[in-house]
């Protein structure tokens, strides 16, 4: 079975970030960016799949900028066999983003594709469901663990107070968090052999946006706290302090 | 003109306390659009008639949507009571089983959806939200293109306020097949201890790799229960990656982002992705015994000392309070 994994090229999560001229993104002059880290986890969900069963292919797809091609790399360098690059900026849309790729998944034969459960630059946990309603497939979110066995795919989802355990028939769709899938480190072979692997970029189909990004604002600082004091002697003056000032007890 | 849906959460056949926001959000943008109150209640039979309470938010009417228990079931059901409808907005809890529902409902109605909304108004007849993006270190006012306009609201933000009606309650069937659409929920292994999830804990006790080991952790859950049921655990990735704790109770970047209105930070530093999880806490206590840990910048109260003697006079004396 194949199995595709769209991954996104997020800021580091240490960047710090600050807002462009123009108010509606930020700068992107010297932020760092890496593979989203929930989609770590699922292009290593895929590896360790495909390797179980001894056969099939694991493709990458993303949206985004060309400077993609390099995050795309160093995901073939961990194992996955090649990748798909459509060009454009996905500007916070998932909805728009969610249309691109399934127009790019629509001839796919992946039995399964994997999302990451959230990109964690604009956070919205939609994109993986989204693309599976316009597939037309079955998509369990928040998925920690998963087997397949013929043509049906058992997920352990973490949800609220435990696991709840789904099945589906395949082809199906998944987004991943963390749970069994432990993303690996990429070999010097790895890195060396990501170089020839195919790796396709060709411009993302437009698509009409969903939303219109109107501003950008810092939040507001948190007013300066206070030292209430040093040991167990500051603890009756926390205490009131919460009470009587903050009033949350 | 036009009406206003809020999706109701259920769990177990009780609507849970979230929904009362959403209610609120809603009446809120109706008002805006001068439209009526549509509350869905999508969950077991009986469900409909608990959520007759939600008028007490300014619900017009309950449209209770019975047997639609699994997610896909219940995106249809939605998604066919939505088109049935004239909603210029449908508006979401972005808990857990919120945001497994909404971007379905948003893809099968063929519109963008706006997650983690933490304000909400009607600009020019469009709704217009702010919500958090770069874990929070913007936020972003972003504005709904589609009709209608779909968002899901952070728990804990947005005040519940009161704006009672009488509410009646319609019973919709879902025309969906809960075994055609290929998925199928087969169990569920209860993980021991999480009663209450750290997204939507009104009190939250989190530890850091400062607490030692997990055999420590009887400390946190005793100055938890301390602070009564609405309070739960959270965690540090340190300690979620030692194996400590489970990664449901991890607070950050790669955990949960959360808003309780008490947060108490124990012998956690305060890395950057700690805090893009949980600055947004309405009062912050640091209890850390590196006077220059970085956790003391956002916390409102902090304690320089030994959690290990702070914790357990701490929880004391919350009894003794609360026991007043
Ligand atoms: C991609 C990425 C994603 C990440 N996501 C997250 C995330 O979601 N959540 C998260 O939390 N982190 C995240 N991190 C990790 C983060 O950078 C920090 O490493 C982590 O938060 C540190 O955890 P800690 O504060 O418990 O441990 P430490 O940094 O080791 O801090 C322990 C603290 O305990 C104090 N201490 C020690 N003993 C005592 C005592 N007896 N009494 C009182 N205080 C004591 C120390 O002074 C110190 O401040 C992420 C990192 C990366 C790279
Ligand atoms: N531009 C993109 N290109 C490829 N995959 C994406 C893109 N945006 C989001 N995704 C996928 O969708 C998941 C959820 O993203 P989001 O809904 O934005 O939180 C990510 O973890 C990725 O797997």
């Amino acid at each position: 079975m194949n199995i595709t994994v769209c991954v996104k090229r997020v800021p580091d999560t240490a960047t710090r970030i600050r807002i462009a001229p123009d108010g509606c993104d930020i700068e992107r002059d010297g932020v760092k960016y890496v593979l989203s880290p929930y989609d770590e986890f699922a292009v290593e969900a895929a590896l360790q799949l495909v390797e179980a069963a001894g056969q099939g292919e694991v493709t990458l797809l993303s949206y985004g900028p060309e400077a993609t091609q390099e995050s795309l790399r160093s995901g073939l360098a961990l194992g996955a066999h090649k990748a798909v690059l459509l060009t454009g900026t996905p500007d916070m849309d998932g909805w728009a983003t969610a249309r691109v790729l399934a127009s790019e998944l629509a001839d796919d034969d992946a039995g399964l594709v994997l999302f990451g459960v959230k990109a964690v630059d604009d956070d919205q946990q939609q994109v993986g469901p989204m693309v599976a309603e316009l597939l037309d497939r079955p998509c369990a979110t928040s998925v920690a663990a998963m087997d397949v066995a013929g043509d049906a795919v058992t997920c352990r989802r973490a949800v609220e107070g435990g696991q709840e355990v789904v099945e589906m028939d395949l082809p199906a769709v998944a987004t991943i968090t963390k749970g069994r899938y432990e993303p690996r480190y990429a070999s010097l072979r790895g890195i060396m052999m990501a170089k020839r692997k195919p790796l396709v970029v060709k411009p993302a189909p437009e698509v009409a946006p969903g939303i219109a990004v109107e501003s950008l604002a810092y939040p507001a600082e948190r007013p300066e706290g206070r030292i209430v004091g040093e040991g167990t002697d500051a603890v009756p003056a926390l205490v009131r302090l919460l009470r009587e000032e903050a009033k949350v007890l | 003109m036009a009406d206003v849906l809020a999706v109701a959460e259920v769990r177990d056949g009780v609507v849970q306390g979230v929904s009362r926001e959403v209610v609120t959000v809603a009446r809120g943008l109706a008002d805006a659009l001068g439209g009526r109150v549509d509350a869905a209640v999508a969950g077991g039979r009986g469900a409909g008639e608990a959520a007759a309470a939600l008028a007490e938010q300014g619900a017009d009417r309950v449209l209770a949507i019975d047997d639609a228990e699994q997610v896909d079931v219940r995106a249809v059901a939605v998604a066919e009571v939505v088109r049935g409808g004239d909603y210029g907005a449908v508006v979401f809890a972005a808990t857990g089983p919120g945001r497994d529902l909404a971007p379905r409902v948003a893809a099968r109605l063929g519109v963008a959806l706006l997650t983690d909304v933490v304000a909400a108004e009607v600009d020019g007849g469009r709704v217009v939200v702010t919500r958090p993006v770069f874990a929070g270190k913007a936020l972003a006012r972003v504005r709904a293109l589609g009709a209608p306009a779909l968002l899901s609201i952070r728990p804990n933000v947005f005040p519940v306020s009161d704006a009672p009606r009488t509410a009646q309650v319609a019973h919709v069937a879902p025309s969906g097949d809960a075994s055609a659409g290929g998925y199928r929920v087969v169990g569920f292994e209860e993980s021991a201890g999480a009663a209450l999830d750290v997204s939507e804990a009104a009190i939250i006790v989190s530890g850091g790799r400062g607490m030692k080991g997990p055999e420590n952790w009887h400390l946190l859950a005793d100055l938890r229960d301390a602070l009564g049921e609405t309070a739960a655990l959270g965690a540090s990735r340190a300690v979620v990656d030692a194996g400590w704790r489970p990664h449901a109770e991890q607070v950050g970047q790669t955990g949960k982002t959360v808003t309780p209105k008490l947060y108490f930070a124990v012998a956690i530093s305060g890395a950057i992705q700690h805090l893009a999880g949980m600055r947004t806490s309405g009062v912050i206590v640091a209890v850390n015994r590196d006077a220059e840990a970085p956790i003391f910048g956002v916390a409102d109260y902090g304690i320089v000392g030994d959690a290990f003697e702070i914790v357990p006079e701490l929880a004391a004396a919350i009894r003794t309070l609360r026991e007043q």
